[in-house]
């Protein structure tokens, strides 16, 4: 059955049509080209396709692209402004919190989820709120650094504006 | 500051932080069509018959392929890289691999038959539409049961389902060690089985160019030359010149993406046939039952030590599980990657290592991060430990007390290895210290107040990397060098192109190697590209894996540049008027010694291509290299870990409480990057001691952890953060001094952390655990304990 | 995933005509639905999404306790002020289930009507005396698990709404199925006005509670007062992360923790 979908994708109006049963990641990455998301299981498990839907974290491997008609999606690619990184983006550069970069996308999506509900989180809240998250490759202990790098950094330039 | 030893950041970073990487599943070829491979759900069973009629009419589908398809066409098994050598001397057993099954399925996941279609959906929906007759035979799936008599045969012209008995060692000399010891320790333990799961999952895209009839494979590859000639030549029977293989963006391997697979075979082969770009990217499932797995080792060892606690003989038996067929590379794990580490650090002088490899109706298995190397340390250091503990002497100590001496390098151990270089004792005394393993006692009893229970483990590991020369490996039955090349491409204004055969899927060369060149050359770090993972674009290389790729492959680019620098003196001392002996380079300049005449590198280089002013004569014109590097010898990386760990009694939840990791890697080129490496070893080694461990269904031969919810991956909140510190010894043999990192962390994590269990574990008179020590395994150890004092 | 209609129906009238259509399934937040389409264990003829239907959402105070809508995400529950003053034991459970961003989605209707065997929400439903409030009925928390996978609905009835009687204490203690994280056995605990309530969730087919250990309590709350009080492993779960055995002796532990979490 197709159905025609509309909605907002970092920032843009996009509509497409698409089957009952296509995922929310792989309209953005097979039919909006937007391969910064990626798919790592089947099972909802790794995190590696979290994606801001209205605001929050959600895994786009876990949601029709017909429930997101009408809603705002944000991807990996529209976090950093134009070509400057984005605090959180910069504090995992800073803090090698990435390796092959396969799950990082979903890392930062994820970082940024949090922070927005906590400014200021230990280690341990990250490691909890990382539940979602797998990295294979870096033993998630230069991820919580970057995470309380990033929060930090994102603190400073909120106070700075304000 | 861009200089070797600097944590210089990573210049991959961007496109990774930013989505722009390119890995194989993002790139779509255009009138691109879609693979769905029909797996077998049963580990054993004949083929009686496959009718894909009704699949091959259904919406969307372009073909349907079985094996008589690629029997057909005349495809080959897919070869394994490596023979050994049984005891008596016989060729191991080498059944054929088939890319689609050929009458019989050996394990659940076994590809029967592909379907491609317009889309991966349709594809899907018509897979379930393809028949197949199975008449379902009985499988093993344990070593132990296949070698029964009358286990199930994997493979009907293999008895007894061994491909090899193979020793390495004197058995005359081990037993009259062992009589000879004062006391013998005896151990039997189990190296769980595990699977690699690199985040991104296997993928591959076959194409196929009319005008040319150059075949293209993109594929999640550690090494693209290695999959070029094993399927170029041995499957697909293209040459070489005509097939072009692709590692673009790779999301980790850890050994799982060095091996050539059926599915690279099918897609390229399709993409002939159909003259069409065929795209097949692995589910999750798909991964757990089609990558290669690691470890799955069944041991008996014995350690001999005389009255004075010196190690004076080592015996290890061990059955190696194979799976149902040859991966590339499985053979020499259990081999030649494992029982030549058994020396470890100590002075052992008597070592004997016999190994059964066996096939069982398994996925097969191959190198995982450390692959050998980790599974002989596991042993070792838990023999150690439980030395220690019945003879009543501090763990430390006793290794202590059979360390190798530091001025005893370079050291020949019994086992066929040479150590160039080493410091044991610095790496135990900076873990031990960071530890404070000598106030233990005191946080032990602090635990005990709160009710838990604490326990202290130290592991030390050796290991071979920077793999590897290749005359000792082809001596031992490798089918292949193991060298790397390295093209060092001095553009006309100066800026310089490393083409490299070493691989990153995660392991940053593009800075690395950057950081080399940079160093070495005396150019600005933004000066240098790094092009790797193209077999059109790179010299024939050999890729990345056993912790190779800077000590071999940094070397070779060294080489390379020292072909540059000294072909750049030539033609500097023809620009400077002066003798070449009298020009020296250094920070970029070639200068006329004791004078301020210099040329910069990229005047040389713009001399090279427009050589109005050159030494014809002598010289060829450009400034572009190659150096082919082949190792003298391994590489011996070595280290000491602490872990402390605290365990709630009630229900046998492990909690680690502190890592210290001590490592001696030679020279560092990044610092950041490296102490990267560990972190991941170690999550991947503390994975393999506390949460992972694939499970087949003894009876049926299912793999009952297929998905996430069932293997455990090592989350966040998993572990503990990790206090690294570093002690060098340079590497002998390379230039740089190096000697790899890479898997350090998943060699010496899993026997720290068992020894801190057992450690707690102590007062219930444990003796050992078995990986991963789940919850439940030690909830039994403590409750078996309490019922027997009751 | 096999392919199905969608609809997006404006009211329950109308989501509960969809309902005539046995192969019809309802979609709440989908965290549990999805993956099993994606993995083709289910095969409905439409998906019937409530996401726009009013009235499902929000959490009240009502009667001293609470009224939960059933499209409430975990999300809202685990940071809710309400839930937090009232009963804080439930804003705990939400904050274990999943992870952040299947909280997100994941709603208390969609957990309770699916009634996985190691869902968190069931233990409370139960261990607080909770009614399930219907499209058209109320049913009583006791009566609405009925096995595993299987609950009290109608083939047209839908959850509307969860209502939590406010208890004197209450605690929800989790042990985590290491790769799954759901729960290999979780307990909820609930002191009231009319007695202790002890319910378990993951170690059996189904939620259930622990009647010896309830009376136990009522004389004396306390972890001690339960202690010797062995659950019979019979009948429960065993898989390769948990025997029956351990799940049993961890019902006693995880039970005596969450009584002590109540003080």
């Amino acid at each position: 059955m197709q159905k025609t979908v509309s909605l907002t994708v970092n920032g843009k109006s996009v509509s497409a049509t698409v089957e009952g049963r296509t995922l929310l990641v792989q309209l953005l990455r097979e039919t909006l080209g937007l391969t910064g998301t990626h798919v790592g299981c089947d099972t909802s498990q790794c995190g590696a396709c979290v994606v801001h839907v209205d605001g929050e974290a959600v895994k786009s491997c876990t949601l029709l692209a017909v429930q997101a008609e009408g809603r705002t999606v944000k991807t990996i690619e529209d976090v950093a402004d134009g070509d400057t990184l984005h605090p959180m983006q910069e504090a995992f550069r800073d803090n090698h919190a990435l390796q092959c970069g396969f799950c990082t996308p979903g890392m930062i999506m994820s970082a940024l989820d949090l922070v927005k509900n906590n400014p200021d989180p230990t280690d341990r809240e990250i490691r909890e709120y990382l539940e979602g998250n797998f990295c294979r490759c870096t033993g998630y202990h230069n991820i919580v650094l970057a995470i309380k790098a990033g929060a930090a950094a994102m603190r400073g330039a909120k106070q700075a504006a304000e | 500051m861009t200089e070797i030893g600097t944590p210089v950041r990573r210049r991959e970073d961007y496109r990774f932080l930013t989505g722009q990487g390119t890995y194989t599943d993002d790139i779509n070829r255009p009138r691109q069509v879609y693979a769905y491979i029909l797996r077998s759900p049963h580990a054993s069973a004949r083929i009686i018959g496959i009718d894909a009629s009704a699949a091959a009419k259904a919406s969307g589908v372009v073909a349907v392929y079985t094996g008589k398809d690629i029997e057909a066409d005349g495809i080959g098994g897919l070869p394994c890289g490596w023979q050994i050598h049984s005891k008596d001397g016989s060729p191991m057993h080498e059944p054929p691999h088939p890319v689609l099954a050929s009458g019989h399925v050996r394990h659940v996941g076994d590809p029967v038959a592909v379907v491609i279609a317009d889309s991966l959906a349709q594809a899907r929906d018509a897979a379930e539409l393809v028949k197949v007759d199975y008449a379902v035979e009985p499988a093993v799936s344990d070593v132990g049961e296949a070698l029964k008599s009358g286990a199930p045969l994997v493979h009907a012209e293999v008895p007894g389902n061994v491909c090899y008995d193979w020793h390495l060692g004197e058995p005359a000399a081990i037993d009259a060690a062992l009589k000879g010891a004062a006391r013998v320790i005896k151990l039997d333990l189990t190296n769980n089985r595990l699977v690699p799961n690199a985040m991104e999952p296997r993928a591959a895209i076959g194409d196929f160019d009319r005008a040319t009839g150059e075949h293209t494979l993109y594929t999640t590859s550690q090494n693209p030359h290695v999959i070029r000639l094993l399927m170029g030549a041995f499957v697909l029977h293209i040459p070489e010149a005509k097939l072009r293989v692709v590692a673009p963006d790779v999301g980790g391997g850890f050994g799982s993406k060095i091996y050539h697979y059926a599915e690279e075979a099918i897609v390229t082969w399709v993409a002939g046939k159909l003259k069409r770009p065929v795209k097949w990217t692995a589910e999750r499932v798909e991964s757990f039952m089609s990558d290669a797995h690691g470890r799955d080792h069944v041991t008996h060892v014995e350690l001999g030590l005389d009255q004075d606690n010196k190690f004076v003989a080592l015996k290890v038996s061990t059955l190696a599980n194979m799976g149902a067929y040859l991966s590339t590379f499985a053979t020499c794990i259990p081999t030649y990657l494992y029982a030549t580490l058994l020396a470890g650090t100590y002075t052992t002088p008597v070592i004997y290592a016999e190994v059964k490899a066996v096939f069982t109706h398994t996925v097969p298995v191959d190198a995982y991060r450390g692959a050998g190397r980790p599974e002989a340390t596991f042993l070792l250091e838990r023999i150690v430990d439980l030395a220690a503990d019945e003879l009543g002497v501090d763990p430390a100590e006793l290794r202590r007390k059979n360390f190798i001496p530091t001025d005893a390098f370079p050291y020949q151990t019994p086992v066929a290895l040479q150590y160039d270089s080493g410091d044991y004792f610095s790496t135990l005394d900076l873990a031990t210290k960071a530890a404070d393993y000598a106030g233990f006692e005191s946080r032990r009893a602090e635990a005990a107040r709160r009710g838990t229970l604490r326990g202290i483990g130290i592991a030390t590991y050796i290991e071979a990397c920077g793999i590897a020369p290749s005359a000792v490996v082809g001596s031992l039955g490798a089918r292949a060098g193991l060298f790397e090349a390295a093209t060092v491409r001095v553009h006309p204004t100066g800026s310089v192109t490393i083409l490299t055969g070493s691989h990153s899927h995660g392991q940053g060369h593009e800075t690395t190697f950057a950081q080399l060149v940079a160093d070495g050359l005396g150019i600005p770090i933004e000066s240098v590209e790094i092009v790797h993972g193209d077999s059109a674009k790179i010299p024939y290389g050999m890729g990345t894996y056993g912790s190779r790729s800077l000590a071999v492959g940094g070397t070779a680019i060294i080489k390379a540049m020292d072909k540059i620098i000294a072909k750049g003196k030539k033609i500097a001392a023809h620009l400077l008027e002066a003798a070449e002996a009298d020009i020296e380079f250094k920070d970029g300049q070639f200068s006329v010694a004791g004078t301020d005449r210099s040329k910069s590198i990229g005047e040389i280089a713009l001399t090279a291509y427009v050589p109005h002013n050159f030494p014809h004569e002598e010289l060829e014109p450009g400034l572009d290299e190659t150096a082919f590097y082949d190792p003298k010898n391994f590489t011996f990386p070595s280290g000491a870990y602490v872990a402390e760990v605290e365990i709630d009694p009630d229900t046998g939840r492990i909690e680690i409480v502190n890592f210290n990791a001590s490592d001696d890697f030679g020279r560092i080129v990044n610092p950041m990057i490296v102490a990267g490496q560990v972190h991941g070893g170690l999550a991947q080694g503390i994975g393999q001691a506390l949460l992972e461990g694939c499970v087949y269904d003894r009876a049926t031969g299912q793999l009952l952890t297929a998905s996430y919810n069932d293997y455990a991956m090592p989350r966040a909140d998993d572990l503990p953060a990790f206090a690294l510190s570093t002690h060098a010894t340079y590497c002998t043999h390379n230039p740089l001094g190096v000697k790899g990192c890479g898997e350090a962390g998943a060699i010496g994590a899993p026997a720290a952390i068992s020894n801190a269990i057992v450690d707690a574990l102590k007062p219930m008179g444990v003796r050992h655990v078995e990986m991963p020590a789940t919850p439940e395994k030690i909830w039994r150890a403590i409750h078996q304990h309490r019922v027997a004092a009751e | 995933m096999y392919e199905f209609d969608y609809s997006k129906p404006a009211n329950l009238a109308d989501a509960a005509k969809a309902l005539g259509d046995a192969d019809a399934k309802l979609v709440a937040g989908g965290m549990t639905l999805i993956p099993t389409l994606k993995q083709r264990l289910a095969k409905p003829s439409s998906l019937i999404d409530l996401a726009t239907i009013p009235g499902l959402k929000g959490i009240t105070e009502e009667s001293g306790g609470l009224r939960i809508g059933a499209m409430t995400r975990h999300v809202e529950v685990q940071r809710s002020d309400v839930v937090k003053r009232v009963i804080p034991a439930l804003s705990n459970l939400a904050g274990l289930i999943g992870d952040p961003a299947v909280r997100n989605r994941g709603t208390i209707g969609g957990s309770i009507s699916n009634n996985d065997p190691a869902a968190d929400y069931p233990s409370a439903v139960v261990g607080l005396g909770a009614a399930v409030v219907t499209t058209k009925r109320e049913i009583a928390g006791d009566d609405f698990f009925t096995g595993m996978f299987e609950t009290a609905l109608g083939q047209d009835e839908i959850v509307t709404a969860i209502k939590f009687p406010k208890p004197q204490a209450a605690a929800y203690q989790k042990f985590k199925n290491p790769a799954s994280r759901y729960a290999i056995v979780g307990v909820f605990v609930a002191r009231t006005g009319s007695g202790v309530r002890v319910a378990v969730t993951g170690a059996g087919p189904c939620v259930f509670r622990v009647p010896e250990m309830e009376a136990a309590l009522a004389k004396s709350f306390s972890a001690d007062a339960i202690k010797d009080i062995a659950i019979p492993d019979d009948g429960l779960n065993s898989d390769i992360h948990a025997s029956a055995e351990y799940r049993a002796h961890l019902v006693n532990v995880m039970a005596r923790r969450a009584v002590a979490a109540c003080a």
